[in-house]
């Protein structure tokens, strides 16, 4: 023991001796239930810890309800643009590769069909956006309060899902304008939604620790959302891939989780291959994700 | 009994120079392809230790100073302690929630109401909702905001925004409260009730650290006070002693010459037209003046563009922080672009009660009364002490007086140039 913390211990006997009669009893019952918390280095990989996420979930909510109640305030549409985020784009694709183009869509009218993908695919996207510009969005949060970082890009991720169940309403409407009957397959769009919700996170995770530290990350970011949604068939089926291709794009898990929601709304098998395989890189994902940003979020308050 | 808090040889090391904070992904992939060719793997940074060897504990209800220079390691010691950043060596124990006040008003948002940044807050805090609840009607009646609590706070004056924040984080029951700074925030009454508010809060049995520059704040709440110098503990103990050793460090710390450096003491953001090089004090062989004698402080300019009629300015400030008195001079100074000069600034007859003093510099247009402009200001420089006076005092009494009266601007000198 060096002598500081002699000295220390010392201010603490003095402390004894001079405290205040009353409030000791008190402390020292407190004391005694209290847990030991250490704050020391770390180095290397640590626990998930998911028991302190969950000893802050109603942070989680209320970062959550602030991130919607502040998305459309001070707009004349309001919840309205949820609405038209995916069905915008639906009528633009309609009427190009719909109509001009004649694209194919398995027998389905296009419209619908290219809504049934988009509507998830706005989802998966916004969710990625949102979540990987939170952190530092959020850089008065991260440098002033310890809270576990990962509420952030979660409470952006479940904002932007709220948006996917108002664009719901429409895909009703659409279904009933279209006399689409619903199957036995639309069991699984709940699971469905899970499984964009985790592949969504785990990249929003990844993107918005490296933000911190890259800021390229948000330049870049629009073109990889573009260029995904290219590779994967939203506007198009994935029949019009030929079929020497077709692993190509099983390689992209949004594939199995794109024609997984056609499947469950128009009543057609399921690739149940291409949704194991989905389902495995999203469990993977999640499981890096949240190591690599736990590892990282550490020198958060010191770079961003 | 167990420490509720035991720091022990506690440093964090920060990187500092151009290449400190975010780089881009190019740095990073250049730096991955050179390695395998590189001996050295990191370039040259500059490292500096913010907090070195720093080891103290308190005892629950203990209400702590912690005092020290800017940059002395007061504010990474409350970042370590609230968890925001980690320490590069050392343990700290904690045994309680820590609720932190660095800046209060964390996570409000300025389009949401008074209520829902109250809950909001509170969440950001570690509260529970049904603490929040239990406590709401509490909070606003001690922000006094009960009118306005469904009203956007972008709509609130900043002392109310400031006391409904203060509000919220002083009603969150946590072992240990760590503040920063707070006091300022609001009139003299909601101060008082601030610290009030902290008293009560150590006698409950919690323990409270707070950072403070004003002495007399810090002398009123706490009991026992940590000096942090340079990063590192310079004194631990009670806060008298603390105070008194805080004093007379700054003074030994002042020498009388002070040389424009990055050490943050050129207040940021300003034109810089005419910037201060060097300032020192004219009798640099001691920086102790009799009560009696002239203080006379020569400052080299440099002029980055030219200017006309601008004059220099001095507030000097009693060691503990509070502003004993400003004085302008003429508005007859010139100088070139490209140019450097040396101004005299003499204040004439002191007359400050003896103690221990520094100053701020500024040089620029204009004064208080009608509006000013300032091309460069040098804060928190040229410590100097002020000894009894050696001659007859028939004098010195209305001023000690006035020096002790804590209003800026209590003394105004003609400066003679």
């Amino acid at each position: 023991m060096n002598d500081e913390t002699i000295i220390a211990e010392s201010i603490c006997e003095t402390a004894e001796v001079r405290g205040t009669a009353p409030a000791l009893p008190l402390a020292a019952e407190r004391e005694s239930s209290q847990p030991l918390l250490v704050i020391q280095p770390k180095s290397g990989w640590s626990a998930l810890d998911l028991g302190e996420i969950w000893a802050h979930r109603e942070l989680l909510y209320f970062l959550t309800w602030r991130d919607i109640k502040l998305r459309y305030k001070q707009t004349m549409l309001g919840a309205i643009w949820a609405i038209l985020q995916p069905l915008l784009p639906m009528v633009i694709f309609t009427l190009f590769f719909g109509r001009l183009a004649g694209m194919p869509s398995d027998g389905i009218p296009y419209s619908i069909f290219a809504y049934a993908a988009l509507l998830p695919w706005t989802y998966f996207a916004n969710a990625v956006s949102n979540s990987s510009a939170s952190v530092v969005g959020n850089s008065t949060l991260v440098s002033k309060v310890y809270f576990p970082r990962m509420i952030i890009p979660g409470a952006a991720t479940l904002a932007a899902l709220l948006d996917f169940f108002f664009g719901l309403i429409m895909l009703g409407v659409l279904m009933l304008w279209h006399h689409v009957s619903l199957h036995l397959g639309i069991l699984m769009f709940p699971a469905l939604v899970v499984l964009t919700t985790a592949l969504a996170l785990g990249i929003g995770l990844l993107f918005s620790a490296w933000n911190v530290r890259y800021r390229d990350i948000r330049y870049a970011l629009p073109f990889v959302v573009q260029f995904w949604m290219f590779a994967t068939p939203v506007i198009y089926p994935a029949s019009l891939v030929p079929h020497k291709w077709r692993w190509a794009l099983a390689l992209n898990p949004l594939t199995g989780v794109i024609e997984g929601f056609r499947s469950a709304l128009f009543g057609r098998p399921f690739d149940w291959m291409s949704l194991s395989f989905s389902s495995g890189v999203a469990i993977l994902l999640l499981f890096y994700a949240g190591f690599a940003f736990r590892r990282m979020e550490r020198t958060f308050a010191d770079t961003i | 009994m167990k420490p509720i808090i035991r720091v022990e040889n506690l440093g964090k090391q920060y990187v500092i120079g151009s290449r400190q904070g975010y780089e881009t992904v190019r740095d990073a992939i250049t730096q991955a392809l050179r390695r395998p060719f590189q001996k050295v793997s990191s370039p040259k940074r500059e490292r500096i230790w913010a907090l070195r060897d720093v080891s103290f504990a308190a005892a629950p209800g203990d209400l702590i100073g912690i005092i020290g220079r800017n940059g002395a390691g007061k504010s990474t010691l409350l970042k370590i302690l609230s968890r925001i950043t980690e320490p590069t060596m050392g343990r700290v124990e904690l045994r309680g929630r820590v609720g932190s006040l660095l800046e209060v008003g964390t996570g409000f948002h300025p389009e949401l109401t008074g209520r829902e940044n109250v809950y909001l807050n509170g969440a950001v805090l570690g509260m529970k909702r049904s603490e929040v609840k239990q406590k709401f009607d509490e909070i606003v009646s001690f922000a006094e905001v009960e009118r306005f609590i469904d009203t956007p706070i972008k709509r609130y004056s900043s002392g109310m925004y400031l006391r409904l924040a203060f509000a919220v984080a002083a009603h969150f029951e946590s072992e240990i409260l760590i503040v920063d700074e707070v006091l300022a925030v609001g009139d003299v009454a909601f101060q008082k009730k601030c610290l009030g508010r902290m008293s009560k809060v150590s006698k409950d049995g919690r323990t409270v650290l707070f950072v403070s520059h004003n002495m007399a704040a810090v002398q009123q709440l706490t009991t026992k006070a940590v000096v942090l110098h340079q990063g590192a503990v310079q004194f631990v103990g009670d806060t008298q002693s603390a105070i008194d050793n805080y004093t007379s460090m700054a003074a030994l710390v002042g020498t009388g010459v002070y040389e424009v450096g990055r050490d943050g003491r050129r207040l940021p953001g300003l034109s810089n037209a005419v910037e201060f090089l060097r300032l020192e004090l004219g009798d640099k062989s001691s920086a102790i003046l009799a009560s009696d004698q002239n203080l006379t402080i020569l400052a080299t300019l440099k002029g980055n563009e030219t200017v006309h009629n601008f004059r220099l300015s001095i507030t000097i400030f009693a060691a503990d922080g509070t502003p004993v008195g400003s004085a302008f001079g003429q508005e007859n100074l010139s100088i070139q672009q490209g140019h450097r000069s040396v101004c005299q600034l003499r204040l004439e007859g002191l007359r400050l009660a003896p103690g221990n003093y520094y100053c701020g510099l500024s040089v620029g247009t204009g004064d208080p009364s009608r509006g000013h402009k300032d091309f460069d200001v040098i804060l928190d420089v040229l410590y100097f002490e002020v000894l009894a006076p050696r001659a007859s005092t028939k004098d010195c009494g209305t001023n000690v007086c006035a020096a002790r009266c804590t209003t800026p601007s209590g003394i105004i000198w003609e400066i003679a140039d």
